[in-house]
């Protein structure tokens, strides 16, 4: 109960805030499993996706996030937990034999869809996106019958910059892309590459 | 609100409802299936009758209703000024200036009557401000086209539009009381220019008259638009302080700055590469698209009311 209530504050904020508009280019809204993987430059890009989605899309969409940010008891633990429904991963590897990436593919193989930031990490330098780590091939190889939907979030480091509180209300758009998948004689260079120049293609050409 | 105000509300209701009623005519001439221009027209007139419901609500509550209802026109036309004029990192501090501090306060001073100040606080003390802010972030690139985006953007934004409920302030002999009537002649004479440049556009429209920067503008809309509401202005002068022909020049006026504001704005949009600056309002784009032909018509009717009849 008061998770939802949270919820529902924290997309009514998200989007009065940024005015967040999606646009669906590629794919329509459908309740099929996904995974959602977007350019990340905020630590509000993940709330703004999953605002974003209309509700029955929502509640199956879970944010993979990293253990050491929200892994924090008190209320980031609750957000990410009871609200979000985080799927957390770790991102200090602890046990050599340990696949980082095991609680994701547990996730998926209970047909829940993801929202993902392939970058690994936040992109704050001047270029548009960082080369993708190899987690998105690992759990498209796995999955190949889940689609992968670009998601292009633009504006949002303007209204969040690294190390301010306030956030600027400029506007914000989110691209919805063409799902892919990955094909079965892909190699991992190539298919990141490939999932990256989709990702690329929806980025505003001269920002 | 006094006779004259519910008088002149419902006249432009009936003009609603007879556009309503074209709209729905044509519609159904065209036949079922859309169409492109006509689903446009008819949105754009859905759009009308929210946006003089709200202008009414506004006027209810007098002096502060316009003045709270131009400060939440400022700040949607301002996040979509800065929302398409890319800015760098460094520009955090000007930007949140402008958004927490310029914003507030112009319409603070404008609501305390305090002339001195807001007809020279964004002109002069921001446009210094905000570039000083810039150069403590360090980053040269580009320096002096990103302090102008954010100078312009307040001034077009916020200051030309704040000049509407600044109206208000305005102490003319004889006219005591009535300054909300002087804001409704010149947002109905200048949104009926538009208005009026369309229509005359869409049904006479041959030469283009600004090709690379606004391509449904043509010369026969332009010339048919002005004088048409030119007229209605002044036919309109009985809500104003000023007699028949006063009222005709104070209409062209505002029409000639209403025109080539939106085509100065229109140059911004195609320099950005997009067609509507926003998508707040149904069939006609942002909200700057629907105020910036008002933006650059109410300083300049502002300082000539007050310089003549104030």
């Amino acid at each position: 109960m008061f998770a939802d209530l949270t919820a529902f504050a924290i997309t009514s904020a998200a989007r009065l805030i940024t005015g967040a508009r999606a646009l669906w280019l590629g794919c329509t809204p459908q309740p099929v499993q996904r995974l959602y993987y977007a350019n990340h430059s905020s630590h509000g890009d993940f709330v703004l996706l999953w605002a974003s989605l209309p509700a029955e899309l929502r509640k199956h969409a879970r944010p993979v996030a990293g253990a050491d940010y929200w892994c924090k008891p008190g209320i980031r633990e609750f957000l990410i937990r009871k609200v979000f429904n985080g799927v957390l991963i770790d991102r200090q590897r602890g046990e050599p034999g340990d696949n980082p990436l095991q609680p994701v593919l547990d996730a998926l193989g209970q047909g829940d869809s993801l929202i993902f930031f392939p970058e690994g990490t936040r992109n704050l330098g001047e270029e548009q996106l960082l080369p993708f780590k190899s987690g998105l091939f690992h759990l498209a190889a796995a999955n190949p019958q889940i689609e992968l939907v670009p998601v292009w979030i633009a504006n949002l480091n303007r209204v969040m910059p690294k190390g301010r509180a306030l956030p600027l209300p400029l506007l914000c758009t989110l691209s919805f892309g063409e799902p892919l998948h990955a094909a079965a004689d892909e190699s991992k260079p190539a298919f990141l590459e490939r999932a990256r120049e989709a990702l690329l293609n929806l980025a505003p050409k001269d920002a | 609100m006094d006779d004259n105000t519910l008088s002149l509300f419902a006249g432009i209701g009936a003009l609603l409802l007879l556009a309503s009623l074209i709209g729905r005519l044509l519609k159904w001439r065209a036949g079922p299936g859309p169409h492109a221009v006509i689903d446009n027209l008819n949105a754009r007139i859905n759009a009308w009758w929210v946006m003089v419901l709200v202008i009414g609500i506004a006027f209810i509550f007098g002096k502060y209703g316009v003045i709270v209802l131009f400060y939440c026109v400022s700040f949607y036309a301002l996040r979509e000024f800065m929302t398409l004029t890319p800015t760098r990192r460094s520009d955090y501090p000007a930007l949140a200036a402008a958004f927490y501090l310029a914003l507030p306060v112009q319409y603070l001073l404008i609501a305390s009557d305090w002339y001195g100040l807001f007809s020279i606080f964004i002109p002069v003390y921001l446009f210094l401000l905000l570039p000083i802010l810039a150069s403590l972030g360090g980053d040269t690139t580009r320096f002096l086209e990103r302090a102008s985006k954010v100078q312009w953007g307040l001034m077009i934004a916020v200051y030309c539009v704040s000049a509407v409920p600044a109206l208000m302030t305005l102490e003319i002999p004889g006219y005591e009381g009535r300054n909300l009537l002087l804001i409704a002649w010149l947002i109905m004479v200048v949104q009926l220019s538009d208005v009026l440049q369309y229509v005359c556009g869409k049904l006479f429209g041959k030469r283009k008259v600004a090709p690379n920067l606004s391509p449904s503008k043509t010369l026969e809309g332009l010339l048919g638009g002005v004088a048409l509401a030119t007229l209605i202005g002044a036919l309109l002068c009985w809500i104003t302080p000023f007699n028949f022909w006063q009222a005709a020049l104070m209409a062209l006026t505002v029409n000639a700055m209403g025109f080539f504001g939106g085509l100065v704005m229109s140059a911004i949009k195609r320099d950005r590469g997009v067609k509507d600056w926003g998508h707040m309002i149904e069939g006609h784009g942002g909200m700057l698209d629907r105020i910036d032909s008002v933006c650059f018509a109410a300083p300049v009717f502002f300082h000539f009311v007050r310089y003549w009849w104030a």
